[in-house]
C-alpha cells in the first residue's frame, strides 16, 4: 500500500510538473473560458438584468467548452511516447493511477477558473448568492466532467485528430450536469434553496467517481492494443 | 520453472492471422532471438508476452504470475523496452529514468542514475530535456533502464538496438550477457547482427497471411 502511494505521487507529481513547463498551452483553455464569456455581453448587451439572467449558463457552458479543449492531451503524450506502457507495466493499479492523472489535470485547469470566477461573477452582474451557487456547482460538476471526459478521451487515444469526435461523443453526458447547475444558481438568485440541485449533481460525481476510473483503465488497455 | 511461458497464443490483427498456437517457454539464463520478417508479428507477439496486448487465445505466465490478470504481481518481474521509448520529451534523462523507478516502486537514486548515464555516454547530457537529444542519446536512456532494476528476472527487448552506434550495441550487449550470466532470461528482436558470447536460442515467426 505505501509502495502504491508512491507510486501514484510520483504520477502526480510529475503531472504537475509536465503542466507546469506548458505554461502557455496550459493557458489557451483558460483565455477560451475567458473570451466567450466576454463575448455575452457584448452580443447579448450591457443591460445588467439581462446578464444577469444568463450569468449561471454563460459560464457553465464555457466552462464545459474550455475543459473539453483541454482534455485532449490528457493521456495522449504518454500514449505518443510510449509512457503510458510503462505506466501500464507497474505494479500500480491502473484505475488508481488514471485518477490520479484526473485529478492532477482537473487542479491544473479548474483551480485556475475558479479563482478567475469572482472576476467573471462581476462582470455579469451576479449577486453574491449567485456567486456562491456557481462557485459550488463548479466544484461539485468539473469533476464529473473531467472524469466523463478522460473516458471519451481514453476511448478514442488511438484516433488521429479525435478532438471534435470526443466533444460529439461527449457534450450531451453533460446535459444533466448543465440542468441541474444552472437550475442552482437561478435558485440562488430567486434566494431560493438550492440544496437539490446541489444533491443530485453529487450524487452524479460519486456514482461516476465509482465507475469512472476503471471504465478509463479497461479503455486505455483497449486503445492500446 | 521457466520464467516465462507462453501457451497456444494466437493474434489476429484486421482480419489477419499473425500467428496461432504459440507455446514458448524461456528459461532462466536463457536468450531468445525472436526473429521474422516485417509485419510477422514480433512486436505484436512481445506486447502479448508482457500483457499489454491481449492474445485472441492462449495465455502467459511470467514467474507464474499471468501477465492479463495479474500485472501487479507480474510487472515486477520485468523490464520491457517497446519500439516507444518511454520519455516523456519535455523532462531530462534523469527527471524520465527517476520517474521510471518511482512507477517501479524502486528508490530513485539519482546518483546511481547519474552513474548509468556515465556509463551510456551520456555525461553532461543528464539535465537537458529528452526533445534536444539525438535519437541514439534517446534510446539510450531508454535502455538505462535495464541498468536500474537488478531484481528483473526477464527483459522483453524490441529492436533495443535501433538508432544506436557501435559503442552502445557493443554495451548492451555486455550488459547482456551479464544479465544472462546472473540468471537472467532476455527475449528480444534485432534486425541487427546480435553479437551475445551466449547460447541462444531461435524463435521464428513467419509471415502468415
Amino acid at each position: 500500500m505505501a509502495q502504491t502511494r508512491l507510486q501514484l505521487k510520483a504520477v502526480f507529481t510529475r503531472d504537475i510538473s509536465l503542466a507546469y513547463r506548458q505554461r502557455a498551452e496550459l493557458m489557451q483553455p483558460l483565455m477560451f473560458f475567458l473570451m466567450v464569456v466576454t463575448l455575452f455581453p457584448l452580443a447579448i448587451g450591457p443591460n445588467p438584468q439581462t446578464l444577469q439572467l444568463v450569468s449561471g449558463a454563460i459560464i457553465w457552458v464555457a466552462a464545459i467548452l474550455s475543459l473539453l479543449m483541454g482534455m485532449d492531451r490528457l493521456f495522449r503524450d504518454d500514449f505518443l511516447d510510449g509512457s503510458l506502457e510503462q505506466i501500464t507495466l507497474t505494479s500500480a493499479p491502473l484505475y488508481l493511477v488514471v485518477l490520479v492523472k484526473v485529478f492532477a489535470h482537473w487542479i491544473v485547469h479548474i483551480v485556475p477558473l475558479l479563482l478567475l470566477s469572482p472576476l467573471l461573477a462581476l462582470f455579469l452582474n451576479m449577486t453574491t448568492d449567485m456567486y456562491w451557487g456557481l462557485l459550488l456547482t463548479l466544484l461539485l460538476g468539473t469533476p464529473t466532467i473531467s472524469l466523463i471526459g478522460a473516458i471519451g478521451v481514453a476511448l478514442t487515444l488511438g484516433l488521429q485528430r479525435s478532438g471534435v469526435l470526443v466533444s460529439l461523443l461527449l457534450i450531451p453526458l453533460f446535459i444533466p450536469l448543465l440542468i441541474f447547475a444552472t437550475s442552482a444558481i437561478d435558485s440562488a438568485s430567486m434566494n431560493l434553496p438550492f440544496t437539490f440541485q446541489l444533491g443530485i449533481m453529487a450524487g452524479i460525481f460519486l456514482l461516476v467517481l465509482a465507475g469512472a476510473p476503471m471504465v478509463i483503465a479497461f479503455s486505455l488497455k483497449v486503445s492500446q492494443q | 520453472m521457466p520464467v516465462l511461458q507462453a501457451t497456444q497464443l494466437s493474434c489476429e490483427k484486421q482480419d489477419r492471422t499473425l500467428f496461432q498456437s504459440i507455446n514458448l517457454s524461456i528459461e532462466s539464463g536463457e536468450l531468445v532471438l525472436l526473429k521474422g520478417e516485417n509485419g510477422a508479428g514480433k512486436t505484436s507477439l512481445l506486447r502479448i508476452l508482457v500483457g499489454l496486448s491481449q492474445p485472441q487465445a492462449g495465455s502467459v505466465l511470467i514467474n507464474n504470475y499471468c501477465v492479463l490478470n495479474e500485472i501487479d504481481y507480474a510487472a515486477p518481474e520485468f523490464i520491457y523496452c517497446g519500439h516507444k521509448l518511454g520519455n516523456n520529451n519535455l523532462l531530462t534523462a534523469t527527471e524520465n529514468l527517476v520517474f521510471w523507478c518511482q512507477l517501479q516502486g524502486m528508490p530513485a537514486d539519482k546518483e546511481k542514475i547519474a552513474n548509468v548515464l556515465l556509463e551510456l555516454g551520456l555525461a553532461g547530457l543528464e539535465d537537458i530535456p529528452a526533445k534536444n537529444l539525438s535519437a541514439g542519446q534517446q534510446r539510450r536512456v531508454s535502455l538505462a533502464r535495464l541498468w536500474l532494476k537488478p531484481e528483473a528476472k526477464l527483459w522483453v527487448l524490441d529492436e533495443p538496438f535501433t538508432a544506436l552506434d557501435v559503442n552502445t550495441v557493443k554495451q548492451i550487449e555486455e550488459k547482456i550477457e551479464y544479465f544472462l550470466d546472473r540468471q537472467g532470461a532476455v527475449i528480444m528482436t534485432s534486425h541487427q547482427l546480435v553479437s551475445v558470447n551466449r547460447p541462444s536460442r531461435v524463435f521464428e515467426l513467419e509471415y502468415a497471411w
